[in-house]
């Protein structure tokens, strides 16, 4: 086994580690949480077993299994980003809203005259 | 028929009381939302006599505009104008907004700085040409002028309105609700008042780039 192999199954043996304690304590969504334990895993056992990489990669058509997991981190990594931005939108929508109650508060009682 | 004028202000301490004060012989009710400002705008406002509202946090044109509008209409407003706070719109210009709206004529009114083109520096007047064809591309809807901020919407529009963007793609926004609610749309001209003051404000290079990009891709993200 390779230096980076154990660096990388360490980080990972890390990472899966703190998503339990998150979905513990209740600060991570249990589909997101799931979600996390799989994406490790799947790490942790292409780092042990490169060549299911290369099986992966041979059935999605790639030619070479890091290709293939490059690929896919690809595709996670905007995924993620997307989920991101969406939910900051709407965290800036919310915190306007929070903002507009708070000034619209101070208008004077309505002097509707209609 | 009540007037009530919004002007939305962001560090205009300097400017904004002689809007206020111009403003409020032609209209019932000048409404400043005070986005955040550090500088004072807030109390200049008020000495002018407008009433106003304050943001806790700066959270940009669109969001004040949002705020100064519902205000208005829950405040009893017929016609509710936007009006810019760095003095680059006439107070005499409220009238001939208002107008077709008093008249039954419009829902809405976009005031348009380009039907005398001279009055316009020749970047800007690029750079709003850029905005039109943007706005048109994306919301189907040619407007001379789709970056204006001197408007005027009927107290039905106003509440039908519904502004979901903060910053400045707000204007763009506006001309999309103009085509979604299928409003009778009026351009009136006005004049402008380039100082150098009021061309510091406004969009820069920059922050025109940025508003294109948030509106292409909040159109794409439906």
């Amino acid at each position: 086994m390779t230096v980076i192999q154990l660096l990388i199954i360490a980080f990972a043996l890390f990472a899966i580690s703190r998503t339990v304690l998150r979905l513990r304590d209740g600060s991570v969504a249990l589909g997101w949480g799931v979600f996390w334990l799989v994406f490790w895993g799947a790490v942790t056992v292409v780092t042990v077993l490169p060549q299911t990489a290369s099986a992966f990669a041979a059935l999605l058509g790639v030619g070479r299994g890091a290709d293939a997991v490059m690929y896919l981190a690809l595709v996670v990594l905007y995924y993620v980003v997307f989920r991101i931005f969406v939910r900051l939108e709407k965290i800036e929508h919310d915190i306007t809203r929070l903002v507009r109650d708070r000034a619209l508060s101070d208008l004077p009682e309505k002097e509707d005259h209609r | 028929m009540k007037t009530t004028v919004v002007v939305p202000a962001f560090n205009e301490a300097r400017t904004v009381g002689g809007v206020v004060r111009g403003l409020r012989p032609v209209c019932g009710q000048v409404i400043v939302v005070d986005d955040g400002s550090s500088d004072g705008t807030a109390a200049a406002a008020a000495a002018a006599g407008a009433t106003v509202l304050r943001h806790g946090l700066n959270r940009g044109l669109g969001a004040a505009l949002g705020t100064g509008i519902t205000a208005a209409v829950r405040s009893g407003a017929d016609i509710v104008v936007t009006f810019d706070a760095d003095g680059q719109h006439k107070p005499e210009d409220v009238s001939r907004m208002v107008e077709p709206i008093a008249a039954g004529r419009a829902d809405a009114v976009i005031g348009s700085r380009l039907l005398d083109r001279r009055k316009m520096p020749l970047t800007r007047r690029l750079a709003n040409w850029i905005g039109n064809a943007l706005t048109w591309s994306l919301f189907g809807l040619w407007v001379s002028d789709s970056q204006s901020g001197l408007r005027a919407f009927s107290r039905q529009a106003a509440t039908e309105l519904e502004i979901r963007t903060d910053r400045m793609e707000v204007s763009s926004e506006i001309v999309k609700e103009v085509r979604r609610h299928g409003w009778r749309l009026a351009e009136t001209p006005i004049e402008p008042v380039y100082t150098e003051y009021s061309l510091s404000k406004g969009q820069g290079f920059l922050v025109g780039l940025k508003t294109a990009g948030r509106l292409v891709l909040r159109r794409l993200m439906g």
